[in-house]
């Protein structure tokens, strides 16, 4: 079975698109698409209003009620989605299956950003945030200067949360009739062509693994080096967040802020 | 040959979806089941690995990363991707539907080797030296000092990882698993024409039911097992 899976993806009559079958490639860019609209658009709500949630301590039960949405069946509301939105699309345009998917994503993209964020600046030493006042910061100073930089380790670990969430809500879309990586798997499925739907795994589980290394970089790099490699002072018996911080801490960061809050 | 009669000629109306279930309940109970036993026993499997795994990442310095990245990797990999990769890989049949009980299982222990590792670091050194001094051996002081100390950290991977699984699991319904998600498949299929919500609301509702009692159960038991907090808060 490795062995077929193996000369599915070597085989290069798969990676092009012919007028009849889309190709791993534009599948790849497909799949890209759907995730990157999804985590700009959740990124560009939810950064902010963590950001402000965290810093004026104001509005913190927006935390809890938008992590509530974590016991919802992704699958369950997307199928619901599509149902309720596609049959008012008519035509060639794929947009009947994009906008129900794209909002799905976008709720699943909301939560970790937003309480990774929240809890980040909620995290910030006091003493950091009086200094800054002290030094004569404004409010907002104090925000983008002081609080986001000391945030980001947790900003980003919510971000990489919820953009694997994503890729993989993403590859379900095609399920529901949507292109993508999950097309491989779910046609696969269908024409009981499991080296085709094992192949399909894999690529997903490859682009997510990427992915979340790429991520990891951006961090390492945008991440000042005087908040990361160091231990978070006092409080919670010093739990080490910064080089660490992954997608797991992100989750786990969810639910003590949804608790807190 | 009944079953397919009643879908078409019950309402199709979003709120039709209690006597959706009513016609159809020993098919949806048997879902239900399966859900739910989806969604509790990789967790259990996943403490019983963890908890040792966990504490020699807590315990040994040289261990804490690799098996962090190890587990990371494991956990960065999209649920449906898993479900597909590990027949092949442990040489199964490419639908057993054991896939899904070790795929959710492999996700459990990947997020609780964190959790635990880092419940048990967190324990105060002040407490393990008193434990110590006060004539506990270490395995002693591991299972009647340490381990529930941690228990509330502990408590709270629990929590996400039980929810988090009723969430995946259904999405092994659309590979065909039998749970919750064939209502959402069954609704799919049944809407080509013309929306039909019942079953696709019944399995969202019966998910969202699942997750909270399981999360109750999780708080019940950590409340059961660390009755010293109560005795504190009041």
């Amino acid at each position: 079975m490795i062995g077929d899976v193996f000369g599915w993806l070597t085989d290069s009559a798969h990676w092009s698109s012919t007028p009849f079958d889309v190709g791993i490639v534009d599948q790849l860019l497909n799949h890209l698409r759907y995730c990157a609209i999804a985590v700009v658009i959740a990124l560009v709500i939810a950064l902010p209003i963590g950001l402000v949630i965290g810093h004026t301590g104001r509005a913190a039960w927006l935390v809890s009620g938008v992590n509530a949405v974590r016991a919802l069946p992704t699958v369950g509301v997307l199928v619901l989605l599509v149902v309720i939105i596609a049959p008012h699309f008519y035509g060639r345009t794929d947009a009947g299956y994009l906008i129900p998917t794209e909002i799905v994503l976008v709720l699943l993209a909301i939560p970790p950003i937003m309480s990774n964020t929240y809890a980040g600046v909620q995290n910030v030493d006091p003493a950091a945030r009086d200094a800054a006042f002290g030094m004569g910061m404004t409010e907002r100073q104090v925000l983008t200067r002081v609080e986001l930089p000391m945030a980001l380790p947790l900003v980003f670990s919510g971000l990489r949360s919820a953009t694997l969430q994503v890729i993989a809500t993403a590859t379900i879309a095609s399920y529901v009739t949507l292109g993508g990586l999950g097309r491989f798997i779910y046609d696969g499925l269908a024409q009981q062509d499991y080296p085709q739907m094992i192949s399909g795994g894999l690529l997903v589980a490859v682009l997510a693994l990427v992915t979340d290394l790429v991520l990891a970089l951006v961090q390492r790099l945008v991440v000042s080096r005087g908040v990361s490699g160091r231990f978070r002072s006092g409080g919670r018996g010093g739990r080490r967040i910064s080089d660490l911080a992954d997608s797991r801490t992100a989750v786990l960061e969810e639910q003590r802020a949804a608790d807190a809050a | 040959m009944t079953a397919p009669l009643t879908a078409l000629t019950a309402s199709s109306s979003p709120w039709a979806f209690w006597s959706y279930f009513l016609d159809h309940r020993s098919e949806d109970l048997g879902w239900l089941w399966d859900h739910a036993w989806l969604s509790v026993v990789p967790v259990v499997v996943g403490l019983v690995i963890a908890l040792p795994l966990g504490w020699l990442a807590s315990r040994r310095q040289w261990a804490y990363p690799p098996l962090m990245s190890v587990t990371g990797i494991l956990y960065t990999i999209p649920s449906i991707a898993l479900f597909v990769l590990i027949p092949p890989i442990l040489g199964l049949d490419p639908l057993t539907p054991l896939q899904v009980p070790i795929a959710l299982s492999i996700y459990s222990t990947a997020l609780l080797v964190r959790v635990v590792a880092d419940g048990l670091g967190a324990v105060s050194s002040d407490t393990v030296q008193a434990a110590t001094a006060l004539g506990y051996r270490p395995v002693g002081r591991f299972f009647k000092v340490e381990l529930p100390i941690a228990v509330p950290v502990i408590a709270a991977g629990l929590r996400v990882a039980v929810v988090a699984n009723v969430s995946i699991v259904a999405v092994a319904g659309t590979i065909g698993m039998s749970n919750l998600g064939l209502l959402f498949d069954t609704g799919f299929k049944l809407s080509t024409t013309q929306p039909y919500y019942p079953p696709i609301v019944l399995g969202i509702v019966l998910c969202v039911l699942l997750a909270l009692v399981l999360d109750l159960l999780v708080v019940l038991l950590t409340r059961l097992l660390t009755p010293w907090r109560r005795a504190v808060r009041a």
